[in-house]
């Protein structure tokens, strides 16, 4: 059975078509990355998918049951979800172990208190008061809430944003961490190098549908499209698409006798691809 | 795997956890619980005067404190506190977990009792050191005090979980919600003699559930004969318990049809 399962979704607020038929499939196991444009539907469709908002259309199974559903049977499947929402900015007088521990008692096999805060990095700030945590504590502490009940999935919503490059590093391992123990992950992220260093598939939503799904290294063809060599060449910079770039590099090199100078060889970025696909052309 | 935790059995722990953060508010601390004390200073110092044979106004003070303590801690925190918890998030990520709804109610039901029986038990002795202040004698009053307390407490817990609603966020919450409060103790009989008051204020202030635990507590505090100054010369304790119920009733149904857990 596929972890999350979406058919057909749509979603409107009023006029607005926020989601026009979004499908989706999610395998157990696996980081699947969200990605769009502010507006696309990606907040919606995700916020469905986590029981906060109910749909208009189409058919969602999340660990094989609707979100939508209420009472008891609800209770049952919060119990394996863990969520990390964006913007969470509760600062409570609690500290932060009596908090995680207080979480912990909403689920029935909660990890070990102990060592969630160990994992996320808090060990050196499990007394102080959640309310004196800077920005990036905070975001720990939000992570361990939503791994504190040993969720078999997982919803990650831009959980970088306002990080330092060291601290984002430092996220991702303890991302990749949850996930080669068996979590599977769901990852919203508008920084696209985020969504290339963890995810195993990426989708890209705009304008409320599902534009492409596919590995981050394939996205859009991004695999076998065609490389661009740039040389200089006396005062002049040039530069030639090819799809053959290492023939392309060994005329030049036989050309300039070895080293061929500032030689670069690239190919589209993901973000190149992206920007592309969502409409924003960037030459 | 284990069993998930019982509904009440979460809502206990969560009455902790909340009071708890409260008693670590220093601020609202004190101002919630010694803000009915320092009224009674100030009212039984200015008006030292008799409303009737043997009963000062301190006396009949107390009585309309005792009731307005049962709005300010119930409602108004409520309606106060809930918008903000929504608008920092905080609801959203209780809403995420298997953490059913009654349980966060319980634990707010639990804070208010909490706070309310702490108040009255300051107010109550402040009254008896300071201002001369009767207390009753009969069990009969006691029991009237048990229930007015306790449905007066849920009633107004649920109609500010019910009110929470209506504040557009958390900062302009008090200003929603607290003129409606200082209006009601005019209007019903806690500053000033409620027969004192025009006939039609009167009248608005009895579709509301301050002025009926205003007058229930005067039954408890004030001498059986001055029931016959009362606007309907009588206490009227079971309209009393019928209204306050009522009000319960529209409580609860706003408060599980209608919270919301999150900005829209």
């Amino acid at each position: 059975m596929k972890l999350i399962e979406v058919k057909g979704l749509q979603k409107s607020y009023g006029d607005v078509h926020a989601v026009r038929g979004v499908d989706l499939e999610i395998d157990q196991g696996e980081i699947f990355s969200l990605l769009g444009p502010n507006g696309a539907g990606k907040t919606t469709t995700v916020e469905i998918l986590e029981g906060f908002r109910t749909r208009d259309a189409g058919s969602v199974s999340v660990l094989g049951f609707d979100p939508q559903t209420r009472g008891r049977e609800s209770r049952m499947w919060r119990n394996r979800i863990g969520i990390i929402l964006q913007s969470s900015s509760d600062a409570d007088d609690l500290t932060v172990v009596e908090t995680i521990n207080h979480f912990s008692g909403y689920y029935s096999n909660p990890r070990n208190v102990d060592e969630v805060i160990y994992s996320v990095g808090l060990k050196e700030k499990e007394s102080a008061l959640v309310r004196n945590l800077s920005g990036g504590q905070r975001r720990r502490l939000d992570v361990a809430l939503g791994i504190i009940g040993s969720p078999e999935l997982l919803f990650l919503d831009e959980p970088t944003t306002g990080f330092d490059p060291e601290a984002r590093r430092a996220f991702w391992a303890l991302i990749q961490n949850l996930r080669s123990n068996g979590t599977s992950i769901l990852l919203t992220t508008h920084y696209l190098d985020e969504a290339e260093a963890l995810a195993d598939r990426v989708a890209v939503i705009n304008k409320g549908v599902i534009v492409e799904v596919s590995t981050p290294a394939d996205l859009g063809g991004r695999a076998t499209s065609q490389a661009k060599v740039q040389w200089r060449d006396g005062a002049e910079t040039k530069s030639e698409k090819t799809d053959n770039p290492t023939s392309v590099v060994t005329a030049l090199s036989a050309r300039f006798n070895g080293e061929v100078p500032e030689l670069v060889v690239t190919r589209p970025s993901l973000e190149d691809i992206y920007l592309e696909m969502i409409g924003v052309v960037d030459e | 795997m284990n069993k998930i935790p019982s509904a009440l059995e979460l809502g206990i722990r969560r009455g902790g956890l909340e009071i708890r953060q409260f008693a670590r508010q220093r601020e609202s601390v004190v101002f919630t619980l010694l803000f009915p004390v320092i009224l009674l200073a100030i009212f039984g110092s200015v008006f030292q005067n008799t409303i009737a044979p043997g009963v000062t106004f301190s006396q009949y003070f107390v009585a309309g404190m005792i009731a307005s303590g049962l709005v300010n801690t119930g409602f108004q925190t409520l309606a106060i506190t809930i918008p903000m918890e929504r608008d920092v998030g905080a609801l959203k990520r209780l809403r995420g977990t298997p953490m059913p709804a009654s349980s966060y109610f319980i634990g707010k039901v639990i804070l208010i009792f909490v706070s309310m029986v702490i108040q009255i038990i300051l107010l109550l002795g402040f009254g008896v050191a300071f201002f001369g202040l009767d207390m009753p004698t009969e069990s009969s009053k006691w029991l009237t005090f048990a229930w007015l307390v306790l449905l007066g407490s849920a009633c107004s817990t649920s109609l500010g979980i019910a009110f929470s609603v209506v504040p557009k966020s958390g900062r302009g919450a008090s200003a929603v919600v607290t003129p409606i409060v200082i209006v009601l103790q005019f209007i019903s009989g806690v500053f000033f003699v409620f027969t004192l008051l025009p006939t039609w204020m009167q009248q608005i202030a009895a579709v509301f559930p301050l002025k009926w635990l205003t007058q229930g507590m005067r039954s408890v505090f004030l001498p059986e004969s001055f029931a016959a100054q009362e606007a309907a010369q009588s206490w009227e304790l079971q309209k009393t318990f019928v209204i306050l119920v009522i009000w319960l009733a529209i409580g609860l149904f706003f408060s599980v049809r209608k919270f919301k857990w999150q900005r829209t």
